[in-house]
């Protein structure tokens, strides 16, 4: 087993005619935490869209745990073990918390229509382990159980990002993708956050990639961070490389350069 | 018969039914353009464009005649008419449907045309109405190929609508305005064009082709009724589907591909005039299937 | 009066939107099924038919509400399969003499087979692309059956002979009553199972985000072929039944405004919710009865039903959310 988990090499997307990642190499290695930084528009949430299958970067190559992923549709791409969050929750709206988290059980199990007609043995056996399993994931996502069987959208704003992290966590993943994650958190729920992370990894052992614009959250948890700037990878390396890098000041000042200062 | 004759006969028959597609399926085009919304009710208002074009003529006749004249002025005063009523259902029906899923505002759409065509159905009881007007059935002999008066204005009106409407939509501050809130709704709320009344401007124009188109081809074909609208609404959208959903030169062409296709596809050995319909809608489906971007459609990447 | 009504209005609306207990439920079905069985005894033949057609509505709205209510695909040519499997009977049991029994499985094999020919190349497409094309192959099986000589053309298929089991004739209406009966039963056991299955779930997931859905491992096109496929089978088995109860079929029976009036009972009633669909069914099929003045206008007052509903009440007229 390889020690690098994702590798993406030259990958190159535009939308009519538009850049948007321009020979992007990226790596994420097993047992990681590490982030994507970079201005508005840099094009992470496209790299994400690629690793995930929405996007088809016209150049390139992405590998995950030794499957070429380009060309492959996102249920496969979940399925084989990258599970996602999104920018603007994504939360199945009319439904409950509980059937939400379920849904990133639908990879892992397989009961067809005529075991549930039937309502078999293994099709009931499998209904009790994916609630089971559901639950699982909502209480170490740290989801009050109180929470569990109200509708996704009656959540408070903390709440319901913490169920789209167990909705993915659901999927059995090998690789989280947590697209800012962190975005209308206050200080409190930042740290939650930043726990959880790590959780995630040290006891779980999945990967987590991350994009985020709170500087701080990122170089307090991240062990690599990659930047990106007007889709294209500027720089790579420990928290400290990234705080020090003259490239990455440069893309930052203006919008973020401040912060960057801290 | 020789086959040349066939061949031009069917290419003037075909033209004549691809106006008629065409001018439908031009509001089928902009409508989605502008709100991304199949209107189920759109041959439901070509229907209404026909009864309301046969009322003012019946009611006006005496005045102008039933002649093209008449006709005319009769389809003048429908498209007014029926472009108001567009209006009106977009703002009582489909307007506040916008934001709602998509499922709802297309049930909505159906609702409407059910609605439409059952309330002429219970005015007229079902019957067809018979279209009277005293065209003759002169022509021009081009050989041995006999083209009637009533097509050749038939088809040249409806060329002048739609070059007027190609005007329209290219050098008009609405039309420009048009093709921006296709594009953008949201950026055209910021930089300050009224979204709500440009969606009105394009249900209006929409109608009122389809009532166009209507009168026309129940004057034409000299009888109207109450279903006439459910073949039309589809195979406009089989025309606007060709020729790529969303561009009015597409509608145009594909509305006179359609026309034609049908035209030749009735004369193919084995294919008897019952199979006409099956024809049309199995090319619908292929092109649905097979490229559904249609001729002049763009197609892109979808952004989330 | 006003009150009485208001109060009324309370008790349904805390019987049927829960949480009632097991018991209450129990108890609410055994009255159902009780009513079921002792109706034929206290109607007249003619309300035996009537019941026995709405049945078969509820069959299909039950089938037709796993695609749209499920699923949430807009099918305008439900119909069709209900022709498949009604002309599937009667071709085979007049041409070939094959028994009714044999049939059924040939019916819902030739159903399911157009679902997948029909639903493969399409469900990729846009919702509103979709609806179109059914709408077309309802109109292109309707008039397939009515341009064939197979099918009897425009006069249909006639003296469709009515089945045995274990040396019982189904001939009588009641009879049939009966066995719609238990085929409504089985379809709304069907439907319940699978809406609270994994398959189940998979469809709101879809339905409500087909990105999501697809990030979170969901196969979006297979989970729709699956609903347009069960949902074709519902509509074969009641087209099956349908044929062996007449004794004839013809192509008017399997029209648009057919498909559209399987359509309005899975809507007015409430889409995604089994007793609304049932609701909705009755409603479609009794109301007129009820009504008897309405005659042509009975479409009408059905189209501005629905259209209401959707501005005003779009769950329906069932309480409770979808």
């Amino acid at each position: 087993m390889s020690a690098t988990l994702l590798s993406i090499e030259a990958l190159s997307l535009s939308f009519a005619g538009n850049k948007v990642l321009n020979c992007v190499d990226f790596t994420v290695s097993r047992n990681a935490i590490a982030s994507l930084i970079g201005p508005n528009g840099a094009g992470k949430t496209s790299l994400f869209n690629c690793m995930t299958g929405f996007y088809q970067p016209q150049r390139g190559t992405i590998s995950f745990d030794g499957h070429d992923m380009i060309g492959r549709k996102p249920h496969v791409i979940a399925a084989l073990g990258i599970a996602r969050t999104f920018q603007n929750l994504r939360l199945f709206r009319e439904m409950t918390v509980l059937e939400n988290v379920m849904s990133g059980m639908h990879c892992r199990s397989e009961a067809g229509a005529l075991a549930a007609i039937f309502a078999t043995a293994a099709q009931q056996a499998e209904e009790r382990e994916i609630a089971d399993f559901t639950k699982h994931c909502l209480a170490f996502a740290g989801v009050a159980e109180a929470e569990w069987n109200r509708r996704a959208t009656t959540l408070a704003y903390g709440e319901q990002r913490r169920v789209e992290i167990a909705r993915a966590l659901a999927t059995k993943p090998q690789l989280l993708l947590l697209d800012e994650p962190a975005a209308g958190l206050n200080t409190a729920e930042k740290d939650e956050l930043i726990t959880l992370i790590r959780r995630i990894r040290d006891e779980i052992g999945i990967s987590v990639l991350l994009i985020e614009h709170n500087t701080a959250l990122v170089m307090d948890v991240s062990e690599r961070i990659s930047v990106l700037d007007h889709g294209e990878m500027i720089a790579e390396g420990t928290p400290e490389d990234i705080q020090e890098n003259p490239r990455v000041i440069e893309a930052y000042l203006g919008e973020a350069g401040e912060e960057m200062a801290l | 018969m020789i086959l040349s004759d066939i061949i031009a006969q069917q290419l003037v028959n075909g033209l004549v039914l691809g106006s008629v597609y065409a001018l439908a399926a031009l509001g089928y085009t902009m409508i989605f353009g502008v709100i991304k919304l199949l209107n189920f009710a759109h041959g439901d208002i070509y229907m209404v464009g026909g009864f309301v074009g046969f009322m003012i003529l019946s009611a006006i006749s005496s005045l102008v005649g039933e002649g093209w004249i008449g006709i005319f002025c009769a389809m003048f005063l429908s498209m007014l008419a029926v472009g108001c009523f567009g209006v009106l259902i977009e703002r009582l029906a489909y307007h506040p449907m916008l934001s709602a899923p998509r499922l709802s505002i297309l049930i909505t759409a159906l609702a409407v045309s059910l609605v439409l065509q059952n309330a002429v159905l219970a005015l007229t009881g079902g019957e067809h109405t018979a279209f009277r007007t005293d065209l003759g059935f002169d022509g021009v002999e081009l050989g041995t190929l006999f083209i009637t008066y009533n097509q050749i204005i038939l088809v040249a009106s409806a060329a002048a609508l739609m070059i007027a409407l190609e005007v329209f939509v290219a050098h008009t501050r609405y039309g420009r305005a048009m093709r921006a809130v296709a594009v953008d709704k949201d950026m055209c709320r910021l930089m300050g064009i009224n979204v709500e009344t440009i969606i009105g401007v394009t249900f209006f124009i929409g109608s009122a082709l389809a009532a166009a188109a209507g009168t026309m081809a129940g004057a034409y074909y000299g009888s109207i009724w109450y279903f006439m609208g459910f073949l039309i609404g589809i195979k406009a959208f089989t025309a606007a589907v060709i020729g790529g959903i969303g561009s009015i030169p597409g509608a145009m062409l594909g509305g006179l591909m359609l026309g034609l296709l049908e035209a030749f596809g009735t004369q193919i050995p084995g294919i008897g005039s019952e199979w006409k319909d099956v024809f049309s809608f199995s090319v619908l489906i292929l092109v649905l299937v097979f490229k559904p971007t249609g001729i002049l459609g763009k197609s892109e990447q979808e952004r989330m | 009066m006003a009150t009485a009504l208001r109060r009324a209005g309370h008790l349904v609306l805390r019987f049927s939107r829960g949480p009632c207990s097991p018991f209450m439920r129990r108890a609410g079905v055994a009255i159902i099924l009780a009513f079921m069985a002792l109706a034929p005894f206290v109607l007249h033949s003619y309300g035996i038919v009537i019941l026995t057609n709405a049945l078969l509505y509820i069959i299909l709205a039950l089938g037709l509400n796993i695609v749209v209510g499920y699923a949430g695909l807009l099918d305008l040519g439900y119909a069709a399969f209900f022709a498949v499997g009604a002309y599937t009977v009667g071709i085979l049991t007049l041409n070939f003499t094959v028994d009714f029994w044999l049939t059924l499985p040939v019916a819902v094999f030739n159903a399911a087979l157009a679902g997948v020919i029909i639903g493969g190349p399409t469900l990729r497409l846009r919702s509103d692309y979709l609806a179109i094309v059914t709408l077309g192959f309802g109109e292109i099986v309707r008039l397939c059956a009515r341009n064939l000589s197979i099918t009897g053309k425009a006069t249909g298929l006639t003296g469709i002979e009515q089945p045995w089991i274990f040396g019982w004739h189904i001939d009588t209406p009641r009879d049939f009553y009966y066995v719609f009966c238990v085929l409504t039963v089985m379809a709304v056991i069907v439907s319940t199972r699978l809406a609270k299955s994994r398959l189940g779930r998979a469809w709101l997931y879809v339905r409500h985000d087909e990105d999501v859905a697809e990030a979170m491992g969901i196969n979006r096109t297979t989970v729709k072929l699956q609903a347009y496929v069960i949902g074709a089978i519902f509509a074969s088995i009641g087209g099956a039944f349908f044929a062996v109860n007449l004794g004839a079929i013809s192509p008017q029976s399997f029209s648009f405004s057919q498909s559209v009036i399987i359509l309005m009972a899975v809507i007015l009633g409430g889409m995604g919710k089994i007793p609304g669909v049932i609701l909705g069914a009755l409603i479609v099929i009794l109301g007129p009865e009820l009504l008897r003045d309405i005659g042509q206008l009975r479409l009408l007052v059905f189209a501005i039903g629905l259209l209401a509903i959707m501005l005003f009440r779009p769950g329906g007229i069932w309480p409770g959310r979808i």
